[in-house]
């Protein structure tokens, strides 16, 4: 009878456990979580990622330097030109090419665009996650403008591969500074819009107010880089502290906060489209002339040795690493993704919390799974 | 009582929140120019692409059926995943010589990525990119695309 009893209190203790995923919606791509639960709390979190590898970094190593760059606009997908960049700055400090300044004034305003682009879609669907629907339109409507930018210049919405070593593929499309600056001026109108929605939504603040706190203390031990890691103070904005490309002539405040919750994630995305916004204004105006590309060699070979090089992608920092052999074909590429050292953190933030918590701190790390799997 | 008036607080301002937000979503009742749904396969026959849009791989032909193809096949080395394939054929010209002309240009849509590489390397500027972006097909062969049209030629005067 004893024993009886025992058992029934042990199954009552048992842990339930269920998957999310890998065709969840609110996981926003292929990834299992297998959630431990206790009633409505949380045990354990383990994300099963895989489903999309594709072995970027394996198939880099049978193809050219400048082949290679399509290859990582299929990475992080929403950061895709700041992905391509990172490529080319490499393959460029390994051969010490000067870069015209034209160059590197059309990449910072591509990138800038391009981080837009993607807190605008983290906004909608982080909206979306949290029930409201509303958001999801706004997001993707104001998102459109700068995909069209984009699709002017570079002939490409998302993958748009706009970069080479050496340069862009194409000079800047004649309508560009017109559409960048009635972007600007519509958006600086609707961003106060976004706020009045989601921002100050009450129902938005009882979701995601101290939920997922994560002290700065942690965000260094695991890494968490981008504006996950600088909502818990941790400064990592490549940007400022190893400027590249035209980052070092223009003025803009990283968005530090201390409480690091799934709140202040959000609020510092949303804070670094304004940023984003003044980059672009300083920039827009002053292009330098010049050649957008310089001659590179038919077949780039780089000397022999090993060149990393790091970017503030939208979601962190995104590291290339290359060794070569003196040869055309790299011997070995590394990216060290934003995303895959996020993702360390998720099962450390979800303990103790209730399930529906979980898609609020999942959403407010935005992630883009291809760029965990590679 | 302090708590009772907090409580009462809390709503009034959640209550006011909401309305803030269901104020913006009303507004665009009365502001219809606002609005951007393109009614896509309606506007089908004015729709306008960029210039620059990546539709698919073509090799421009001119009114006498001509080309710019040399047959050099750098866009079949340039092209990181295989979608290029330059088939060429060698020729006896007038003056006895031997020439190595374009027999076809296979161009696979389906493992095409869109990077660019081919338009950009080409040397005699002989491919491009249409804006046709509709690629869905019922049978995977015909992605399978010959560039070059039957019976073409290359064009006087581009060099090999």
């Amino acid at each position: 009878m004893e024993e009886k009893a025992k058992d029934i209190i042990t199954d009552e203790q048992q842990e339930y456990i269920i998957n999310i995923g890998p065709q969840h919606p609110s996981t926003h791509g292929v990834m299992r979580l297998v959630v431990s639960l206790k009633g409505e709390f949380v045990l354990n979190v383990e994300p099963h990622i895989g489903y999309i590898h594709r072995g970027i970094e394996k198939m880099c190593e049978s193809l050219t330097y400048p082949q290679i760059i399509h290859l990582t606009d299929r990475m992080d997908y929403l950061s895709a030109h700041i992905n391509n960049e990172a490529v080319c700055l490499a393959v460029e400090k390994a051969l010490e090419v000067d870069i015209p300044d034209r160059v590197k004034v059309i990449r910072t305003l591509m990138s800038e665009l391009t981080r837009i682009q993607s807190h605008e879609l983290f906004w909608a669907s982080y909206g979306m996650d949290l029930g409201g629907q509303t958001c999801y339109f706004y997001g993707l409507r104001d998102r459109e403008m700068v995909l069209d930018i984009f699709e002017e210049t570079t002939g490409g919405r998302m993958i748009v591969s706009y970069n080479c070593p050496g340069g862009v593929m194409y000079d800047l499309h004649p309508n560009f500074r017109k559409r960048v600056k009635e972007f600007i001026k519509h958006f600086r109108k609707v961003l106060p819009e976004y706020d009045d929605i989601l921002t100050n939504n009450v129902i938005f603040h009882g979701r995601t107010v101290g939920i997922g706190p994560l002290p700065l203390k942690e965000a260094i031990a695991y890494g968490i880089t981008g504006p996950s890691g600088r909502a818990s103070g941790f400064s990592c904005d490549v940007r400022k502290h190893e400027p590249y490309s035209a980052y070092d002539r223009v003025k803009f405040n990283e968005v530090l906060f201390t409480e690091g919750d799934s709140y202040h994630r959000y609020l510092a995305r949303v804070e670094e489209m304004r940023e984003s916004m003044d980059i672009i204004e300083q920039l827009i105006d002053n292009i330098p002339e010049g050649p957008y590309a310089v001659k590179m060699k038919p077949v780039i070979k780089l000397p022999e040795g090993e060149y990393y090089q790091r970017v503030e992608t939208a979601r962190g920092e995104l590291g290339v690493f290359i060794i070569s052999d003196g040869n055309k074909l790299p011997y070995r590429v590394k990216f060290r993704t934003p995303n895959f050292a996020n993702l360390s953190v998720l099962n450390h933030l979800v303990k103790g919390f209730k399930i529906a918590d979980l898609i609020a701190i999942f959403g407010s790390l935005d992630f883009v799974i291809p760029d965990i799997d590679r | 009582m302090r708590s009772i008036i907090n409580y009462l607080k809390d709503i009034f301002w959640g209550v006011m929140s909401l309305l803030k937000g269901l104020k913006v979503t009303a507004s665009y009742f009365w502001r219809p120019g606002a609005i951007v749904t393109e009614k896509y396969p309606e506007n089908r026959k004015y729709l306008v692409m960029f210039e620059r849009c990546k539709g698919e791989l073509i090799m421009p032909h001119n009114d006498k059926n001509e080309h710019n193809c040399i047959s050099c096949g750098i866009c079949q080395m340039s092209c990181p995943n295989g979608s290029i394939e330059v088939i060429p054929k060698t020729i006896d010209t007038e003056d006895g010589k031997k020439k190595r002309i374009l027999d076809k240009h296979i161009y696979r849509l389906g493992q095409c990525t869109f990077c660019g590489l081919c338009v950009k390397n080409c040397p005699t500027h002989a491919l491009a990119f249409s804006t046709k972006f509709e690629h869905a097909v019922f049978n995977k062969a015909l992605l399978i695309k010959v560039l070059n049209k039957p019976g073409s030629q290359l064009k006087k005067g581009v060099e090999q």
